[in-house]
């Protein structure tokens, strides 16, 4: 059960990041790290002890498996995650060009 | 292999909570590249190798992504002390972390023990998706062939993701 709790405090640590950081750069930093504790999660609850790697060898019938659904979805959810963390930050780059800061409260007063 | 992944979870977290307290941006990425490489060594314990292959290059770049960010616009973040409107987000981010704390010790009871995972959907997917898809690798095997539209679903967003970086960048912003 330990490395379940260690996933789940990963995802704690990203998510008191979202809230309590002001830098913009941070505030992506720790969703990112949510992500990976997902990804972790879905890999954990795959895996079989003594399973092999998900890869048919004709020649041994009946081998033991690890799951290979949760991987596949985890493959999806790593590109996407790819594609929001670009996204994010061409976003950042333009609020920093503008306002000539990370700081999320100072923003919110520049624009009144 | 349980010791093994909770030493590298504990790097990870340790990474994690450098990160997100660094005074110097540039090493809050790289301490953020810690998480990514760590997932990418839990990923080869837990025998998903298309996963660290994937991960490993994912990572990368979204490193590089944020190194060039960081680069080019201000490295250092300010210290700000420790306001009354800080410490209210503080005290609700740890009063969320408690709640969820209390959900998830719930829910561990009806999770699968580590390792002993059962085979529910899958093994639909599983039985005979060799011969069926004619892929030995059964994660591509579900990947493009079982959920394929999913697959194409995905490259749209990836499409879309890269029209909205270039539609960002591209913008005149008003002076």
């Amino acid at each position: 059960m330990i490395p379940y709790w260690m996933c789940f405090a990963l995802f704690l640590v990203g998510l008191y990041g979202v809230i309590t950081r002001r830098n913009l750069v941070k505030i992506a930093i720790s969703l990112s790290i949510m992500e990976v504790s997902t990804f972790l999660f879905f890999a954990l609850m795959g895996y079989i002890e003594g399973g092999k790697f998900p890869i048919v060898d004709p020649a041994e019938p009946g081998q033991l498996y690890v799951d290979p659904l949760p991987q596949a979805l985890v493959l999806t959810a790593i590109v996407i995650g790819l594609a929001t963390t670009s996204l994010l930050m061409a976003v950042i780059i333009r609020i920093y060009r503008k306002y000539k800061t990370f700081d999320i409260r100072e923003i919110r007063n520049l624009r009144g | 292999m349980e010791l093994a992944l909770t030493i590298i979870t504990g790097f990870m977290v340790i990474g994690a909570i450098y990160a997100i307290h660094a005074k110097d941006l540039l090493s809050a990425v790289i301490a953020c590249g810690i998480v990514g490489y760590g997932l990418v060594i839990c990923f080869l314990l837990l025998k998903a190798p298309d996963l660290a292959i994937v991960q490993i290059v994912v990572d990368t770049m979204s490193l590089i992504i944020m190194v060039t960010v960081v680069l080019n616009t201000s490295r250092e973040e300010p210290y700000y002390g420790l306001d009354s409107r800080g410490r209210t987000l503080a005290v609700a981010a740890l009063a969320l972390i408690i709640a969820l704390l209390y959900y998830f010790v719930i829910s561990t009871g009806h999770l699968d023990a580590f390792g002993e995972s059962h085979l529910r959907m899958s093994e639909a997917y599983m039985n005979g998706a060799a011969e069926k898809t004619g892929s030995a690798n059964l994660v591509t095997g579900v990947v493009f062939d079982f959920r394929g539209y999913d697959t194409l679903g995905e490259a749209t967003v990836l499409v879309t993701a890269v029209l909205g970086v270039i539609a960002i960048l591209r913008l005149k912003g008003k002076k």
